[in-house]
């Protein structure tokens, strides 16, 4: 059994954003960047899964300018036994972007997409829902736990009321959450056997994808900062200062 | 003039108090307001619903596959309504519509707004990006808009409203390809996070679930709700549900306690709209010191029993 697995290259998660003083977007040039966290998660689970012997080939699969080589390298480093470079140069939204990822689904016959549950940059939390409805096949988000058995998956959901868990038919979409697992620390051998492992590049005509009409950003701000308050010496100074405010 | 569908959130028979701030975002935009609740018996819900402050009418979609709230099953359904003259579909910014949304999105051929924080106009909103780190302001392309709304932006409407309902069939093909296996929820007598003016959270700090009874201790004084850093959800410490920040609950509260917590940007972004926080902590240089209203530096396990005794 096939597992696709999405990847996107986003600003490292360790940097302190900087919004550009225009107005015209966030300041990403020359900032570390890296394969977005709750991707690496997917990855892992992916990895974690051939190792249990419930998948047996994983295709790690990106979309993006001639840099996201590297997300792709990231990703057959941790155990990727092959990749797709869905080549674009410009601003990929996620209807766009699942159209592309449904079509390679399709194209690879795979019986599992995973992904992240959002990226940290445009924090939409679309993509793997959007892949899941244009291909009319199950989906499970926020995965905090994943048992294959045949050609069903029983995975554990947080959900804001606690934990959920579904019963999916494969194909099937599974976004991945936090705490579904650690992903592992990339050793020199794998980085060094991944820079041999084949990546296949494709573009959007290729697999008959065409651009949604895309939400337009107008104008990007920093937000509103708080203003650092007082610093009390003892609770009863901070009992009285609540009830001056007439918070308590 | 704007048509607007809102897909309401619901459990054993509650409306989730998202639906009355996602009505505040409805009115924003402005037009005809319209409540969908989709359930297997969606009379109690439905009433609840019709009561919101701004709600022309609210549709009642009885069927048994609607006994859970399964996206796969629900957004056929929403497609279909959504297709009779409908411009805008908005979804509580819960868990629940982030699920759904994007697959009623998908379907409709349009892009998703997600976590609308302002509204400018009937496609023009504000959303944070980066954790919140920036705020853009978007304009949605023709068609229908497809959006969640970031709860903790907008204040619940009023109950004083009485909305006729409406019994509506939907013929709609649901798969067979998703299967809802059980809920394992956390019963709590203490206030809803999400929705609680007070909310007292604990951190890495506590060092144990056992400890965390004094967090508990506190919030029951003041009648607060109980929340969690991220790093007190990883060590064990309490559930996943009670997580507040980026990937767990983004809140809103009146009055805010972050005790043990350092403040990382995760953390704060959950926080960002409380009115008041007040931090304790050991560590005079910790990050929430830079954000909190009241600050107060020293030993939790003194602070806390001697605050909630002086309560």
């Amino acid at each position: 059994m096939k597992a696709l697995v999405s990847v996107k290259r986003v600003v490292d998660y360790n940097v302190r954003i900087q919004v550009k003083s225009d107005g015209s977007g966030v300041v990403t040039d020359g900032v570390k960047h890296s394969m977005n966290p709750f991707d690496e998660i997917a990855m892992e689970e992916a990895v974690r899964l051939k190792e249990k012997g419930k998948i047996t080939e994983i295709v790690a699969v990106t979309i993006g300018g001639a840099k996201n080589e590297e997300t792709l390298r990231t990703a057959l480093a941790f155990g990727a036994d092959r990749a797709i470079h869905i080549k674009e140069e410009g601003e990929v939204q996620p209807l766009t972007a699942a159209k592309a990822l449904a079509a390679t689904m399709k194209k690879e016959g795979a019986q599992l997409f995973l992904c992240g549950k959002q990226a940290i940059d445009d924090d939409a939390n679309q993509t793997g829902q959007m892949v899941a409805a244009l291909l009319d096949i199950a989906q499970a988000t926020f995965a905090s736990k994943i048992e294959i058995d045949g050609g069903k998956a029983t995975v554990t959901r947080e959900v804001d009321a606690g934990l959920e868990t579904l019963e999916v038919d494969l194909p099937a979409v599974i976004t991945t959450d936090l705490r579904l697992n650690e992903p592992r620390y990339l050793k020199l051998p794998d980085i060094m056997k991944a820079k041999k492992k084949p990546i296949e590049t494709v573009t959007f005509a290729d697999l008959g994808v065409s651009p949604a009409a895309g939400i337009k950003t107008t104008k990007t701000v920093p937000p509103p900062s708080r203003s650092k308050g007082v610093m009390v010496k003892t609770v009863d100074e901070l009992v009285s200062a609540l009830k001056a405010k007439g918070l308590l | 003039m704007s048509k607007i569908l809102i897909v309401a959130e619901h459990a054993e028979g509650k409306l989730n108090s998202g639906v009355a701030k996602t009505v505040a975002a409805a009115k924003a935009i402005g037009g005809e307001i319209h409540v969908a609740v989709f359930a297997a018996d969606a009379a109690a819900v439905a009433a609840q619903a019709a009561k919101l402050d701004g709600v022309n009418k609210v549709l009642a979609v009885n069927n048994p596959a609607n006994a859970q709230p399964l996206a796969a099953l629900l957004a056929p359904q929403v497609v279909e309504l959504a297709k009779s003259g409908y411009t805008h579909v908005l979804f509580p910014g819960t868990t629940f519509g982030k699920d759904l949304a994007p697959r009623v999105a998908a379907k409709l051929d349009v892009q998703q707004v997600s976590d609308v924080m302002a509204v400018h106009g009937p496609s023009t909103f504000d959303r944070p990006i980066y954790a919140g780190n920036a705020i853009t302001t978007v304009q949605a392309p023709a068609g229908t808009v497809v959006a969640t709304v970031r709860l903790a932006s907008f204040q619940a409407v009023g109950n004083t409203g009485n909305a006729s309902i409406e019994t509506v069939k939907i013929d709609a093909v649901l798969p067979s390809h998703t299967r809802f296996v059980k809920l394992e929820a956390q019963k709590s007598e203490r206030p809803d996070l999400q929705s609680a003016a007070r909310v007292v959270s604990g951190g890495r700090a506590l060092g144990s679930a056992e400890n965390f009874k004094i967090i508990y201790a506190l919030a029951d004084k003041i009648g607060a709700a109980v929340g969690a850093s991220r790093a007190a959800v990883d060590s064990g410490y309490v559930p996943n549900d009670m997580q507040v920040g980026q990937t767990g609950k983004i809140i809103a509260p009146e009055l805010y306690f972050a005790i043990g917590i350092s403040g990382a940007i995760q953390h704060l972004a959950g926080i960002k709209d409380a009115r008041t926080i007040v931090a304790i902590n050991k560590d005079p240089e910790a990050p929430i010191f830079e954000v909190a209203d009241f600050g107060l530096v020293g030993d939790l396990f003194q602070i806390v029993p001697e605050l909630t005794q002086k309560l």
